[in-house]
């Protein structure tokens, strides 16, 4: 298990030394999404119409954050069970989307997808929302206000903690550590 | 000769607001005491890191009185009340509601209700609340409020098992249910169990076995062995803090249990992450 430090927007090279179980700190702009925005940003891609965010190197944390209070620049902000998404997520690797922030397993098309298109698939501590939330330095709703907590917001972070799950070789940390059950 | 207590609306109002807030922003010391002896038991070393940031987490949102996770959840709310207690000035449903309105709104609490559940728009106002009553002698009403995060509660299951399955059958299910759900409901987790009644009774007991005291073994010896039993199974699964591996995947097991019809053995299954939210106040 290694430790890195990485800087938005990502690069090949940033995500080939990945190995899940590796512990990252990841700095920069990240963009959040959940069900209703990713609903969204897919039906756009089937109308051939352009996204409202160039996702291309981009990491997308599946997070919808808490009001912030008055003084604060964001609510708690924890990461949201991934597998809601694995339906939508393809489509997005192939419009460049470098890497995913969540928690819970993927689905194997989405596991295969992130080879395919070299991504990589991180977990944040769930429910570890209000300490997350001060890795965020900067928060700014960049499309779909409508969705009140499920609009797509800009975020700059900080350091924000998170663990390598699935990398590009194929390897899934959840699965790692079942195999490891006396069950 | 029985005197009835009167009770305006307005005080379930105003106790709802508050506890909403004081739920969702403050754990309690249960939880606080289970995630510090889970901290210490616990042999991976990813797994003692988390619970070092959860135990972090708690403190910063109490201190500033932020929530704990950004799910501030379902607003489950449970009512005794007391059968000599008269309620005036206008509809308890609609009291509380206000109160969850109220309390969402003036706590920066996050708004997860939709209206409906296949056009999904947002009420707005975390309302309409899920409001559990009962009838009950005395002349108290007793408010719980219990903050149910949505992540936790999709891996939570109900099955209705052929009397013949036995206690055997109930014990596979249950760890079936877990192991399905391995990480996406943020373990450590808490399970409520409900065991017999009909399937509405049994979910409903899963549920209220959540607003227990963490760790507070069931009254009832058979019940509280039973509950000893699949905690350590469940934490013989490995799927540990997060999924991420160790020891600990289950802080407690709460077990409810109710007669059932000849025919049935209903067991529900209802998942708590570590964010075991409840808090409770007598008027």
């Amino acid at each position: 298990m290694a430790r890195y430090s990485l800087t938005t927007p990502l690069e090949d090279k940033d995500i080939e030394k990945l190995k899940a179980g590796d512990m990252v700190t990841i700095s920069g702009t990240i963009f959040t999404a959940r069900d209703a925005a990713h609903k969204k940003l897919v039906d756009l891609i089937n109308q051939e119409k352009d996204l409202p965010v160039n996702l291309k190197g981009q990491i997308i944390y599946y997070a919808g954050p808490a009001p912030a209070k008055p003084g604060y620049v964001i609510g708690s902000v924890g990461p949201t069970t991934s597998g809601r998404m694995d339906s939508y997520t393809v489509p997005l690797l192939e419009k460049g989307l470098k890497g995913m922030i969540g928690k819970g397993s993927r689905s194997k098309e989405v596991k295969q997808g992130l080879c395919r298109h070299g991504a990589v698939y991180f977990a944040a501590i769930g429910g570890a929302a209000a300490l997350l939330s001060k890795k965020v330095k900067a928060c700014k709703v960049r499309a779909y206000p409508e969705l009140g907590p499920e609009a797509i917001y800009e975020l700059e972070v900080e350091e924000f903690p998170v663990y390598v799950i699935n990398d590009i070789h194929g390897s899934d940390l959840y699965s790692q550590c079942l195999n490891k059950s006396s069950v | 000769m029985v005197v009835i207590r009167t009770v305006n609306v307005s005080e379930v109002e105003k106790t709802v607001a508050q506890l909403c807030i004081e739920a969702n922003c403050s754990l309690g010391i249960d939880v606080i005491d289970a995630l510090n002896k889970a901290s210490s038991q616990e042999t991976s070393g990813i797994g003692a890191e988390i619970f070092k940031q959860l135990i972090e987490n708690a403190e910063i949102a109490d201190s500033e009185k932020i929530p704990v996770c950004q799910d501030t959840g379902f607003a489950i709310v449970f009512l005794e009340i007391g059968q000599e207690v008269h309620l005036t000035g206008g509809d308890l449903t609609e009291a509380v509601n206000n109160g969850v309105k109220t309390g969402y709104t003036e706590g920066f609490l996050r708004k997860s209700m939709v209206r409906d559940p296949l056009d999904r728009a947002n009420t707005g106002d975390n309302t309409p609340a899920i409001i559990h009553t009962q009838i009950v002698p005395g002349d108290n009403i007793r408010i719980t409020l219990a903050p149910k995060g949505g992540g936790s509660e999709n891996m939570s299951s109900l099955k209705m098992l052929k009397p013949a399955e036995g206690v055997e059958g109930v014990k596979a299910f249950i760890i079936e249910t877990i192991r399905n759900a391995g990480p996406n409901p943020c373990p450590p987790i808490v399970v409520g169990i409900g065991i017999g009644g009909s399937m509405e009774k049994a979910a409903l007991m899963s549920k209220y076995a959540l607003t227990r005291e963490l760790g507070k073994p069931s009254p009832d010896a058979e019940t509280s062995r039973l509950e000893q039993q699949l905690l350590e199974q469940i934490n013989n699964t490995g799927i540990g803090p997060q999924g991420l591996g160790g020891k600990v995947t289950a802080l407690a097991v709460h077990i409810e249990r109710f007669a059932t019809h000849i025919a049935s053995l209903p067991v529900a299954v209802n998942i708590s992450c570590h964010a075991y939210r409840h808090k409770t106040v007598v008027l």
